[in-house]
């Protein structure tokens, strides 16, 4: 009986309602926490899963020795490699494509590869104006990680401390 | 009206019906452009207030702090394609939009803004207002058969019904007002509360203030009422077919009509363009104007605004529970005790 008449009084009064709109209008004044996209940035992890590259050693050799790791733990089956034994008689790689429209970013080629030459990058920005420019070459995989050299090496010193 | 428009009336030859056709032109110009361009700004302001209650910051890209985002939108809305359905009613489906607008904005020639501003200043404009906004109803109803699916249909039928319930209790809603004020002339029942504030229709008919506003949200189809927009459950509503300008007329309509609703709400019950203050006041912007109505307005709106940010939408049930089996036997009631107590008892002066 009690029950009821505190009913009928809250929702004679629109009690409840009123309630939601006081909390509505107080995030109206509350500080907005948008972040403006291309003036502002939300911070990056080191372990940020971005574009790939493929990186070198420091006298310029190329890290990858055609494992075929990464091809194998692919669960998109983005990336494809052939490979030959070279004029020295090491094995590298001939041809080492990454579809990035199959990739789906998981991080496993970096994972899997032994020498560390797969990596995943923290740029995100990039596009394709037509169909297969995100069809990634061993070339541009190359200049991606001469390019960001620096902040693959610092970002991998920063993760070592966890594995 | 300025003198140079007078003297530019002479000139014209002696034609009196000439001379009343240009007058009214123009003063239905001086109408419609302010309010159509009230109506393209009303969406950026709910974008940008609905933005701040979820603590975003809402369009703020296109001109400084977005205020040309509306001519970008209606850019936009003009030059798209204008599909027609193939097995649409094409006449019908062409109509339909014209049907929801005409009326929408022919509702505005019998609003007074102020004492002398008033287009035409009828004796049954109160009757006219609601029988303007009923035809509305034809529009969408029209729109959701034309379109030959059965998303925009279901959504129209739903429209139809809300909008055919909630027009009773906001009807007789306003049969409280014009008792108040022995008037179906909007500006008679806006000089009937002169005086200041205490002398609005807010105060002795608050409950049936609520009940107005509460129904002119659904007779808008605006959150909480929304059902006939319905995007999780029909996809849009009677306006899923309509493209480019052809919805931008829809869109238009729905906010001209909750225009109507708040400008109502400020002439009946908030004493329209009356200043609080009373007229006794000397400065001139605390006393009566035109700016007092589109205070009153805006401060209604900003009502229908906030609701779409803060209520869940109702259930179908439970809209017409509300509106009746709670709203019309509300005003139906507060007709007869009012009637009585005006007419029977030696309380009649609080209505007046």
């Amino acid at each position: 009986m009690m029950n009821k008449a505190i009913f009928a009084i809250k929702s004679l009064f629109l009690i409840e309602l009123w309630k939601g709109l006081a909390v509505t209008g107080r995030h109206l004044f509350q500080r907005k926490i948008t972040v403006q996209y291309p003036e502002e940035k939300t911070p990056m992890s080191f372990r940020f899963r971005g574009l790939h590259a493929l990186r070198r050693y420091p006298n310029g050799e190329e890290r990858c020795i055609a494992c075929k790791l990464c091809e194998a733990v692919c669960p998109a089956l983005a990336i494809k490699i052939d490979s030959e034994a070279r004029e020295d008689g090491s094995r590298r790689t001939t041809r080492y494509d990454i579809d990035l429209t199959k990739c789906i970013f998981c991080g496993f080629c970096e994972e899997a590869c032994p020498v560390d030459a797969i990596v995943e990058t923290r740029e995100f920005e990039y596009f394709g104006e037509s169909q297969g420019d995100l069809y990634y070459t061993k070339d541009m995989l190359l200049a991606n990680g001469d390019r960001m050299e620096k902040s693959i090496a610092s970002d991998r010193k920063q993760d070592a401390a966890y594995r | 009206m300025p003198e140079w428009i007078l003297y530019l009336l002479d000139f014209l030859p002696e034609w009196d019906w000439l001379h009343v056709l240009l007058i009214s032109l123009i003063k239905v110009v001086a109408i419609f452009l302010p309010l159509v361009a009230a109506v393209a700004y009303l969406p950026y302001a709910e974008r940008k207030i609905i933005g701040y209650m979820q603590i975003r910051i809402g369009p703020n890209r296109v001109g400084p702090r977005g205020w040309l985002q509306p001519i970008a939108d209606a850019l936009k809305l003009i030059l798209k394609e204008i599909i027609v359905p193939t097995k649409s009613n094409k006449y019908l489906f062409i109509l339909a939009p014209i049907l929801a607008i005409g009326p929408a904005f022919a509702v505005w020639s019998v609003i007074p803004f102020t004492d002398t501003l008033v287009l035409a200043d009828i004796n049954a404009g109160l009757l006219f207002v609601l029988a303007m906004t009923s035809i509305g109803v034809y529009g969408i109803i029209i729109a959701g058969w034309a379109s030959n699916s059965k998303y925009a249909f279901l959504s129209s039928m739903r429209a139809a019904a809300q909008i055919v319930s909630y027009e009773l209790a906001m009807g007789f809603a306003l049969v409280t007002v014009l008792m108040a004020a022995g008037s179906l002339n909007l500006r008679e029942i806006v000089l009937a509360q002169s005086g200041g504030i205490t002398d609005w229709y807010l105060w002795p008919l608050f409950p049936m203030f609520v009940v107005y506003f509460i129904s002119g949200v659904a007779e808008t189809n605006r959150a909480p009422f929304d059902v006939a927009e319905g995007e999780s459950e029909i996809v849009g509503g009677f306006s899923i077919e309509y493209s480019g300008m052809t919805f931008a007329v829809f869109f238009l309509a729905e906010y001209a009509n909750m225009i109507l609703i708040a400008a109502l709400a400020s002439l009946m019950f908030l004493g329209g363009w009356m200043s609080p203050f009373g007229a006794a006041s000397d400065v001139l912007i605390l006393g009566d104007g035109l700016h007092w109505l589109l205070l009153k307005t805006s401060f209604m709106l900003f009502f229908f605004l906030w609701f779409r940010a803060t209520f869940p939408r109702y259930r179908y049930d439970q809209i017409m529970r509300l509106g009746w089996k709670v709203f019309i036997p509300l005003t139906i009631i507060w007709i007869v005790v009012m009637g009585v107590a005006m007419f029977l008892t030696p309380w009649g002066y609080l209505f007046h």
